[in-house]
């Protein structure tokens, strides 16, 4: 079974199916995966749509399995996978990190703290916040 | 480090929220010793260090009441006195203790005097001094953060060769984390990752900081 890591989520995807560097991937389980859904005009999030080039449109969809490692390269999105083919990251660019941080709207993110529970940085909206890292390394 | 500035300045509206880039029982006895009142969470995975393109530790951002950046990441009061330090007796001298809390009450005084004054603090940027100081992500940081991810996860399913592999690619693409390089680096008994590899390569640094010096009144660049 293959497991796809996309920010901060953990999705098992059932109809995944890996072929060397390349993952296909059922439509609904790529969009549980990472909330890019397929669409008329091409793979969406949001506002973004990527349309899917016409004189290759098999090397990125087959029937209802999508190329998620084709759509991810031409995002220019990272990619890693482990060597059973069982793990894939897609990961997010360095420009849409880069633009979020440029926007200077502080990035929110879902954390555990000790106990299990689940905090969020929105959740302090109103507040001044200090952010600050550390480790016991 | 932070309860004390936490609890001074709790009642106006602010609040300290750390993040260990950590294993979660690794960081769980710190935490329960610091008995901290604002939120401590835990980030296995260094999702924020990616959000935010953070590097080491500490390193902190200051946001304001609209969740907005006024100051962007940065080193957060550490001094690099530590690499004069004995090293077989892990021991700084009075001199570098010294320095080192020198540049710590700095910061945290610069950390009050913002949030008394908000705006009106020399410390807080506008938006065109934060973007100005912001340190962005390259493509070769995006793919280390997939790796290190990949071999987090590997690591907790039992794969330790492929998960070391992928730690090596992550800290080859992105040689400036220190945060990436030391979450897979070997820990001594006490939990630290400060053995002769450490030592060496902060000393490959050469004149290059560890902790990068910050812009701020009696520091770093401007001390």
């Amino acid at each position: 079974m293959i497991t796809v890591l996309h920010e901060q989520s953990e999705t098992v995807c059932a109809s995944a199916r890996a072929d060397g560097d390349e993952l296909w991937i059922g439509a609904q389980d790529l969009a549980a995966a990472t909330g890019w859904s397929m669409k008329p005009e091409g793979l969406c999030r949001g506002d973004a749509c990527l349309p899917v080039p016409r004189e290759r449109a098999e090397d990125y969809i087959k029937g209802d399995m999508l190329n998620a490692t084709a759509f991810w390269r031409r995002l220019q999105h990272p990619i890693a996978h482990d060597a059973a083919g069982e793990l894939w990251v897609l990961g997010t660019s360095a420009t849409d990190r880069a633009s979020a941080l440029a926007s200077l709207e502080a990035p929110d993110f879902a954390l555990p703290d000790l106990a299990g529970a689940t905090r969020t940085l929105a959740e302090q909206r109103g507040k001044k916040v200090l952010l600050a890292t550390w480790a016991s390394w | 480090m932070w309860q004390s500035l936490h609890a001074s300045l709790q009642e106006r509206n602010f609040t300290v929220v750390t993040v260990a880039m950590d294993e979660p029982e690794a960081a769980r006895p710190w935490i329960e010793l610091a008995k901290p009142t604002y939120p401590c969470l835990i980030d296995r995975n260094h999702h924020v260090a990616e959000l935010y393109n953070m590097v080491n530790v500490p390193q902190a951002t200051w946001i304001d009441e609209l969740g907005r950046i006024v100051r962007p990441p940065e080193n957060a009061g550490s001094s690099d006195a530590f690499r004069q330090m004995d090293r077989t007796r892990m021991q700084m001298s009075p001199e570098q203790i010294a320095e080192r809390n020198r540049t710590k009450q700095i910061y945290l005084a610069a950390v009050r005097d913002w949030v008394l004054k908000g705006t009106a603090s020399e410390f807080a940027y506008d938006a065109g001094g934060s973007r100005a100081r912001l340190r962005l992500p390259d493509a070769a940081v995006a793919r280390a953060h997939a790796h290190f991810r990949l071999a987090q996860t590997l690591l907790s399913r039992g794969k330790r060769e492929e998960a070391a592999m992928n730690f090596a690619e992550a800290s080859r693409l992105h040689p400036d984390s220190w945060t990436i390089w030391r979450q897979a680096a070997a820990k001594d008994a006490t939990g630290l990752a400060a053995g002769p590899e450490f030592w060496a390569r902060v000393d490959s640094l050469g004149d290059r900081p560890y902790h990068r010096p910050i812009d701020m009144k009696g520091l770093g660049t401007d001390g």
